[in-house]
């Protein structure tokens, strides 16, 4: 074919979706070219997500097994792949239940505005070379804007609901995202210090470089680090992940704002977080792990998706291993941490992120920026902690 | 420092997870309809009317007593006596039931028809898998789908029914005495009051 012919294999491999969609496009009317296009990418991307989706719901229900010692789904399928599948149809037939009291409009958008804002994200996501579906200049600025349009659905599913547990959950969520809103964008603004550019293409451009065979990525900065750390906490806590589910506790709150949700809303719901999730983690990736670039400089030749998502499956892995691990924050440790810990280690980070461009000297930039992190991460951690005093709790109308 | 403990709990967790697919001894679950447990030997589920021999009709101990009926607490159970009579398991002529049912979606498992009955009729049986997709014929248990031999109470609860057929036998060796005895008291009157009197066995 014509269409391979100039370039040498990796490049083809590597380019390999994006010269099938001009192959595509070149075949369309020229009206109709840019349509199509975007079509082509906006389908593709649905798709890939959401079978990521399906992948991650059976892994993490057999990874979460396996961290409490059980088997985890194996019925359906070989090893239970296709776990899944049954999930759908059963979410399907199940009846769909809108609550009397409820107000039907609001019940009905909240889950479509959820899933719809959850893949917006992906617009801006540089998942491979070439391979962004819209090369916004102030795509990180999008992000957070669509980012924050989940919560809006949030509560508008727990208000429409009316029920105590819905609005409970709701609440919860909204003083939650806020609260964490804060150290997200502010941990993001590092990057975009650091790169002088909030378009996510340019980000993941600036540290496609190497160093002998080490890349540049912001995370082997030490306030990239710290950034990166704080980063993948706020985004946690905005994909209501445990330990910070609080706003779906299911042991004190049912099921918190889905709680009147029934069949496929529910999975659309459930689609919704998890898509939610993945891109928060590719943005992750996109500021801090170098998005699609090779961890070493020698492994350039492999496909740059397959290191987006090599990425990508990774922080899924620690997602899950987290919630494996750690049980549900109380609401005032929930805020604490947020207000006394993240947000003031967020804001020095901002410091060392200035202070790691204006130093002119390698070795006193690392040591200057390491040194502000890891003190104050000392202090923080220290006047988080003297907050908590175990003491025999006094029952003043019990007992 | 803060992040020690989640440490430790992330250093637990990764333990758990590999060691799972290292050594079969950490996973707990039993894979039920593949895999099953030993049924302990006092496991009851659901009672069973015992007979003795090879047929079921003819070896069925239950007299139509209608005890386990009247005890019943959710009133599963059904009765009706026969207007004939035939002999039981210690030999006396006794009724039989013509009609004996359990509702299982009825029944509580409570064994309280067990332990009224003072026939040693009815047991409990230790099969719980009893599902069925019809819903009103397949739940609703004749004395044909409730027989259950005597050798079947032996292999499901082993010490429960030695006492039970010992005490069956020595039930039934008493009846035997008692009924020679009314014979040859009817046969020989006289004979019989003398052996009583002198402490002489009779001799035939």
């Amino acid at each position: 074919m014509t269409l391979f012919a100039s370039n040498s294999a990796a490049e083809t491999a590597d380019q390999f979706f994006v010269l099938i969609e001009r192959w595509i496009v070149a075949h369309v009317p020229a009206a109709a070219r840019p349509v199509v296009a975007d079509v082509i990418s906006v389908v593709a991307l649905l798709a890939v997500f959401a079978s990521l989706f399906a992948i991650t719901t059976v892994l993490e229900r057999k990874g979460l097994g396996r961290i409490q010692n059980r088997y985890g789904p194996n019925r359906v399928g070989p090893f239970g792949i296709l776990q899944p599948l049954a999930d759908g149809i059963k979410s399907l037939t199940k009846e769909d239940i809108v609550p009397l009291a409820a107000d039907r409009w609001v019940h009905f958008f909240a889950p479509l505005v959820l899933v719809v804002a959850a893949f917006s994200m992906y617009a801006v996501l540089p998942i491979g070379r070439n391979m962004v579906l819209a090369n916004l200049d102030a795509g990180v600025l999008f992000f957070f804007a669509v980012s924050s349009v989940m919560e809006v659905s949030i509560f508008m599913a727990g208000w429409s609901s009316r029920n105590k547990y819905s609005l409970l959950g709701a609440m919860r969520a909204i003083a939650q995202m806020i609260s964490y809103e804060v150290t997200l964008i502010l941990a993001a603004v590092t990057v975009v210090m650091a790169a002088g550019s909030l378009s996510t293409v340019t980000i993941v451009e600036k540290q496609a470089g190497y160093t002998g065979v080490l890349p540049h990525w912001f995370v082997l900065t030490p306030w990239g680090f710290a950034g990166f750390v704080l980063f993948m906490i706020a985004a946690t806590a905005e994909a209501n992940r445990s330990p910070f589910d609080l706003p779906e506790g299911e042991s004190e709150i049912i099921a918190g704002y889905f709680t009147e949700y029934s069949g496929f809303k529910f999975a659309l719901f459930f689609l919704g977080e998890y898509i939610g999730m993945f891109a928060m983690s590719g943005l992750g990736i996109t500021l801090f792990l170098g998005g699609w670039t090779a961890p070493l400089s020698f492994l350039t030749w492999v496909p740059s998706y397959l290191w987006f998502f090599a990425k990508l499956l990774f922080l899924i892995a620690m997602f899950i291993w987290i919630r494996g691990t750690l049980p549900r924050l109380r609401m005032d440790q929930l805020m604490n941490f947020a207000w006394k810990f993240m947000l003031p280690l967020a804001l020095i980070d901002l410091v060392a992120a200035g202070l790691w461009r204006f130093l002119p000297n390698e070795a006193v930039r690392w040591i200057a920026c390491s040194l502000l992190v890891v003190v104050s991460y000392v202090l923080l951690g220290r006047g988080l902690a003297r907050g908590w005093k175990l003491e025999k709790r006094v029952y003043r109308f019990a007992e | 420092m803060l992040g020690e403990g989640i440490a430790k709990g992330l250093v637990e967790t990764a333990r758990n997870f590999f060691g799972s697919y290292v050594s079969r001894e950490r996973l707990t679950t039993v894979e039920y309809p593949e895999e099953r447990l030993p049924q302990q030997e006092a496991a009851r589920n659901f009672p069973f009317l015992v007979f003795d021999g090879e047929d079921w009709k003819a070896g069925l101990r239950c007299v139509a007593c209608q005890i386990c009926e009247k005890e019943c607490p959710p009133k599963c159970i059904l009765i009706e006596k026969s207007k004939d009579k035939k002999p039981d398991a210690v030999g006396k002529p006794q009724f039989y039931p013509t009609v004996f049912n359990i509702d299982v979606s009825v029944c509580m498992s409570c064994q309280i028809c067990v332990e009224v009955c003072p026939f040693e009729a009815i047991k409990m049986d230790t099969e719980f898998e009893l599902s069925t997709d019809d819903r009103f014929c397949g739940l609703l248990w004749d004395r044909e789908r409730l027989a259950r031999s005597n050798e079947y109470y032996h292999g499901i609860h082993p010490t429960e029914a030695a006492e039970v057929d010992a005490r069956l036998a020595e039930e039934k060796a008493k009846a035997e005495a008692k009924a020679k005895a009314a014979a040859e008291t009817k046969a020989n009157p006289a004979g019989s009051t003398l052996a009583a009197s002198t402490g002489v066995a009779p001799t035939a």
